[in-house]
């Protein structure tokens, strides 16, 4: 793809409406959890068992959890754990990835090796293996983002390998070499920076599967600690009583639901936009 | 005696593991000297790229030596070949694939700058703007990205990114086969200019023969990775020995349609490298070919000054084949 400017980029990708509306939900989601303590109307943590589990009011917009604690200002500070862990895990398996990627791709005696160990752990499914480094580690934000950014990590390596084996092979990385360019030079300027699109639209991926995962760990008693609020340990805390009071479990799993939703769409968007391929088509 | 800028002696390249080994380059021998531009002709598939590479080390070479400026450098590393590769620089066929996207071109070139050293810090600039200049570009052109340039402009940035480390030898592989015919012209006119103002000295690699005539002091015809007449271009093209040679010749469309010509067109392909054939290897597609042709490789045989060519039929192959129209004739 040729570089254009950033608003070009920006009105062609949202020129698709649902990808406009993707983001502005996924913007509007995280500036929520950036600004919890303002905007959230109760404390998250502040109980009053005589409000157990009431149902959706003028007071309470999502109702009351089976402490008392009002979901919405749940909802709006697990945001913060539950984005922090996915963009954590994100940013984490992405330089993992793209180091182990890049390095797999031009090094050609080191990319055995490398896929061989991707494609063991790719072989495993990935809630499995979380559940497992989790036990190993130690339940606490920290380990799981390092379980999930462990089990993201191979699918970085494979599409960052499979580009730079493509970009690899192009006259212009030739010419560099012909130059005498240092080897780290031409794995940064020429490799890296043909290979970061596909590397931004897997991130976006990324940040959903761990959203979803995240929940799912915490929801299976392998995640966070669930003192710590978060969308998935307050859809297992407030599992036992969904017949009673639904709004315990439904707004937390629609929080997450909304932002998995959101960034799948807009991976949706950039990949459609980076690739020129499927661009023609637009 | 200085040596040549560049000789390569019996230079292998095989790609590949038996029983898929291919023959790229077989014993192929030539010097560069200095200040010639040296024609490399053949059609694809015939080695002449892979020689380019070899000698700049991007390829490795299985047998052969290949020495610059009296420095064998067939085997040494690719650390020790980092100060020489100011020396030797490279124009690529394609304009489009040959410049990372990404880089402005004050970085393109600016790159092969920092990777020797040159023109650091304030100097830059001035040093951007005269090498654009050179090459026919203005200097606000360094701003900007690739894709804002047509397929010549582009070839001229590559050209000035092989001119910014003041090389001794270019080798241009097929510099011109991507561009419009109007645009060629310009861009060849281009390289006589700056081979003349920095006695340059080139290996000119390309299909078209009317083209390597043109820009070309010697020309050496291969085929299926070996040499098969190497000689002054002048020679080669009006009195070609090589049946090969001839039969390219005739290919090619003359400017003159009344000449007298031989049509000797070839049938089939080129054979697979991954089995030439025995002896000579155009005897497949060879006119003049008999049994004998089968049982042994021609030896290269001397046919003048500075001229020779691999075939054992030398007294069958008429000395002029193309005979020059004189005016005179057609009066």
């Amino acid at each position: 793809m040729n570089p254009i400017s950033a608003s070009l980029f920006l009105r062609r990708l949202f020129r698709r409406r649902l990808v406009l509306f993707a983001f502005v939900v996924l913007a509007l989601i995280i500036l929520l959890a950036i600004l919890a303590p303002l905007v959230a109307p109760y404390s998250p943590t502040g109980m009053r068992v005589i409000n157990r589990l009431k149902p959706p009011s003028t007071l309470h917009w999502f109702g009351t959890d089976e402490f008392g604690r009002d979901v919405l200002s749940r909802i709006i500070h697990g945001g913060r754990a539950s984005l922090g862990i996915g963009m954590a895990v994100v940013v984490t398996s992405m330089l993992a990835g793209t180091t182990l990627g890049l390095v797999a791709g031009y090094f050609r005696s080191l990319d055995a090796l490398i896929m061989r160990g991707v494609d063991a752990m790719m072989s495993l499914p990935d809630i499995l293996l979380a559940i497992f480094l989790v036990a190993v580690l130690g339940a606490s934000a920290g380990n799981v983002v390092l379980a999930l950014a462990i089990v993201y990590t191979p699918r970085v390596v494979r599409v960052v390998r499979g580009s730079t084996l493509v970009v690899r092979e192009l006259p212009f990385v030739e010419a560099a070499r012909t130059l005498g360019v240092s080897t780290w030079q031409i794995l940064t300027r020429h490799i890296l920076l043909n290979v970061a699109s596909p590397i931004l639209v897997q991130a976006t991926f990324i940040f959903a599967y761990a959203i979803l995962a995240e929940a799912g760990l915490s929801f299976l008693g392998a995640g966070v600690p669930p003192e710590t609020p978060t969308w998935g340990t307050m859809i297992a805390s407030g599992q036992q009583f969904a017949d009673r009071a639904i709004w315990v479990v439904l707004f937390p799993g629609l929080a997450i639901v909304l932002s998995a939703l959101s960034l799948q769409l807009l991976g949706d968007g950039l990949r459609d936009m980076l690739d020129p391929k499927l661009r023609k088509a637009l | 005696m200085t040596p040549p800028l560049v000789s390569v002696h019996n230079l292998c390249k095989r790609f590949g593991q038996p029983p898929a080994l291919v023959h790229a380059v077989e014993d192929v021998s030539f010097e560069v000297r200095r200040g010639e531009v040296l024609g490399l002709v053949g059609e694809s598939g015939s080695g002449k790229s892979t020689i380019g590479r070899l000698i700049l080390r991007a390829l490795d070479p299985s047998e052969g030596d290949i020495a610059f400026d009296g420095l064998p450098i067939a085997r040494i590393s690719q650390r020790q070949m980092r100060p020489l590769r100011r020396r030797m620089q490279m124009v690529f066929q394609d304009p489009y694939a040959s410049l990372n996207p990404r880089l402005r071109v004050r970085d393109i070139i600016g790159e092969a700058l920092d990777a020797h050293g040159l023109a650091p810090g304030k100097a830059r600039r001035a040093r951007l703007a005269t090498l654009l200049e050179t090459v026919g570009l203005e200097a606000a052109h360094a701003d900007r990205f690739p894709h804002e340039f047509s397929g010549g402009q582009r070839q001229r940035i590559g050209i000035a990114r092989a001119l910014a480390v003041e090389p001794d030898l270019i080798i241009a592989d097929e510099p011109v086969s991507a561009l419009d015919v109007s645009v060629q012209a310009q861009v060849l006119n281009l390289l006589q200019d700056l081979r003349r103002r920095f006695g340059l000295s080139m290996l000119f690699i390309s299909h078209d023969l009317d083209v390597v005539e043109l820009m070309c002091d010697r020309i050496i015809v291969l085929y299926l990775g070996r040499v098969m007449e190497i000689g002054p271009a002048e020679q080669v093209c009006r009195s070609p020995r090589h049946p090969y040679t001839q039969a390219l010749l005739a290919a090619s469309p003359r400017p003159d349609p009344d000449a007298p010509r031989v049509r000797r067109l070839l049938t089939g392909d080129i054979p697979s490298p991954l089995s030439p054939p025995s002896g000579c290897v155009f005897r497949t597609r060879c006119p003049l070919a008999t049994e004998a042709c089968a049982r042994q490789i021609p030896p290269m045989i001397a046919a003048g000054h500075d001229h020779a060519f691999a075939c054992i039929h030398a007294d069958a192959v008429p000395p002029s084949a193309l005979p020059e129209a004189t005016g005179d004739d057609i009066r």
